[in-house]
């Protein structure tokens, strides 16, 4: 949450913002008080527009909710710096590095396809209402490594029944922001931007699948995703896509980065499967982060008993 | 310049300077400034030191030729022993870690993976040449000593195709390693004629 000191000519927030939510934002400074003595000290007190925390208490929600797992987490400043986000770069380090250039304040998301309720809608509004909780998850990277992060998030359901989706939406597809000035990874074509990703209807109903708002307690940081990203934990890294702009209901499989880029080794799916290596490299083993040697990776990243029914029937060894 | 201060001045500094970056390595690793997975770091920093070398010792004789020093091509030994040196760091790191040492999985690996098949093959050439790097292997060997150090220049191309091929989207950095081996092999094609002029008979 950025708190700025105020320009005397602009309006005091309570002029310009809907009674409620300003209600909701005072109750938040109250309980920021090192920002606001200081802010006081100042005299004057803005916040920047509307953000995550403004509509939904981070800092309450339940802990350690259904699905989290028991596990060491991953250092938090592992999780924060250590990042395949190729929007910032292609470097593991340079998402930390550069992802402060992206304003997240404020942010709108497209909602269009096979919905009652398509348009363009504040993130305040998307998010308004909905309950996020904390899921320990881990996530395995399609490179051979992994962590366990506690996310803040929704249930992706949750949010996408506010647009009614129609019984034509058979798959779901989210786009990232598309915008070189901010995201200055995205100045060369090194993937087709923007980045696309997309989840057959009923894995993203599913109760593991949780649109992310912050990780350890706090708003998403920049270089992981803010400040709405996706996470499934069954499947790869690649498929939680970050800093989503549009989401839009189709009747058939959207096409999807990774997948576009090399077919051979990045499928739709991309379900985490040890038995089934990427061409280039051995999927059986991962290197979780923090720990010098490999562990077995699980089947469905240990999330077999909760999503193995989704794909019975379906060859994972073709449909990977 | 002077022999006995290249010999007993600039070596040893050479050589430090050469070991300098397996001693930052593991000064990152002990005090944990690798970065979130230091196994990762050890293992592409290596392999890069390996391939850069490598090229650095392919640089000398092109070196020589357009500038007449004779000087560079001391250290061309230097440069290839330590370009093996962290070759074999670069395997190990692998080894123990990546395949917590189990040889039935590297040898897998080797096999199906392109990209260490030819990673493999580089070791492979790379390791006879540091075996005779000695004075007395250049003496027995003669002529035929000249013939067994070309295979550099393959070792070097299968060490380009290695990081080229293990690239997940970004091809820009090994394609500047693959357009520096390019330039230094073309460099080693027969100089235009005022060049030779100028620079008098080139040897190497
Ligand atoms: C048996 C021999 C070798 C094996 C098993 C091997 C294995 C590997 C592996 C597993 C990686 C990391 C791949 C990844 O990050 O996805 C790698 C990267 C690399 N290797 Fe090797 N390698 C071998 C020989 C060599 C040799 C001889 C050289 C150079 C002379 C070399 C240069 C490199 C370079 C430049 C990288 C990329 C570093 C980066 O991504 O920044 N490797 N190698």
């Amino acid at each position: 949450m950025l708190i700025r000191t105020r320009d005397t000519s602009a309006p005091a927030a309570s002029e310009i913002t809907p009674e409620p939510i300003y209600r909701d934002r005072r109750r938040f400074l109250r309980q920021a008080g090192q920002f606001a003595v200081a802010g006081a000290a100042a005299g004057w007190l803005r916040t920047v527009p509307a953000g995550v925390t403004d509509v939904l208490d981070l800092e309450s929600s339940p802990r350690r909710a259904k699905f989290s797992t028991d596990e060491p987490l991953t250092a938090e400043d592992s999780v924060t710096t250590y990042n395949n986000f190729y929007e910032f770069g292609t470097g593991k380090t340079d998402p930390a590095q550069y992802a402060d250039a992206l304003v997240t304040e404020p942010w709108s998301v497209t909602v269009a396809g096979a919905c009652e309720k398509p348009g363009t809608y504040a993130l305040e509004d998307v998010l308004r209402g909905l309950a996020p909780e904390e899921r320990i998850y881990r996530l395995r990277c399609v490179e051979g490594w992994s962590m366990v992060i506690p996310w803040l998030g929704v249930p992706l359901a949750a949010l996408l029944k506010r647009y009614q989706p129609t019984s034509a939406a058979r798959y779901v597809a989210f786009q990232t922001l598309y915008d070189p000035d901010q995201m200055r990874g995205q100045r060369r074509s090194v993937l087709e931007w923007p980045y696309r990703e997309g989840l057959r209807m009923d894995e993203a109903m599913h109760p593991l699948t949780i649109m992310a708002v912050g990780l350890y307690g706090k708003p998403l940081p920049n270089q992981n995703g803010a400040p709405l990203r996706l996470v499934v934990p069954w499947k790869y890294g690649f498929k939680s896509i970050k800093s989503i702009v549009r989401i839009e209901f189709t009747e058939t499989e959207p096409p999807t980065t990774w997948n576009m880029m090399a077919p051979r080794e990045y499928g739709f799916y991309a379900n985490v499967n040890p038995q089934v290596d990427h061409p280039r490299w051995s999927q059986s083993r991962e290197r979780r982060i923090g720990k010098l040697f490999r562990q077995d990776t699980l089947m469905f990243n240990g999330y077999g008993e909760q999503v193995a029914s989704l794909y019975r029937g379906l060859d994972l060894r073709r449909n990977y | 310049m002077d022999d006995r201060l290249l010999r007993y001045g600039l070596k040893p500094v050479v050589f430090m300077l050469l070991l300098l970056p397996a001693a930052l390595l593991l000064a990152g690793l002990l005090r944990g400034t690798l970065g979130a997975d230091p196994v990762a770091a050890l293992l592409w920093q290596t392999g890069l030191w390996a391939l850069r070398l490598l090229l650095a010792s392919l640089a000398v004789t092109p070196l020589q030729r357009l500038t007449g020093w004779r000087w560079p091509i001391r250290w061309r030994r230097q440069l290839g022993l330590f370009a093996f040196f962290y070759a074999c760091l670069h395997l190990a790191v692998y080894a123990v870690f990546d395949r917590s040492l189990d040889l039935a999985a590297v040898w897998e690996d080797i096999v199906e993976r392109p990209f260490i098949t030819v990673g493999a093959l580089a070791f492979l050439l790379l390791a006879p040449l540091a075996a005779t790097s000695t004075r007395g292997a250049v003496r027995r060997l003669g002529p035929r000593w000249q013939q067994l150090h070309r295979l550099v220049y393959l070792a070097a191309g299968l060490a380009v195709l290695h990081y080229l091929w293990l690239v997940k989207a970004d091809l820009r950095p090994p394609l500047i390693y693959a357009g520096i081996l390019a330039v230094l092999l073309l460099l080693r094609l027969p100089l235009p004629l005022p060049w030779r002029r100028r620079l008098g008979p080139a040897s190497g």
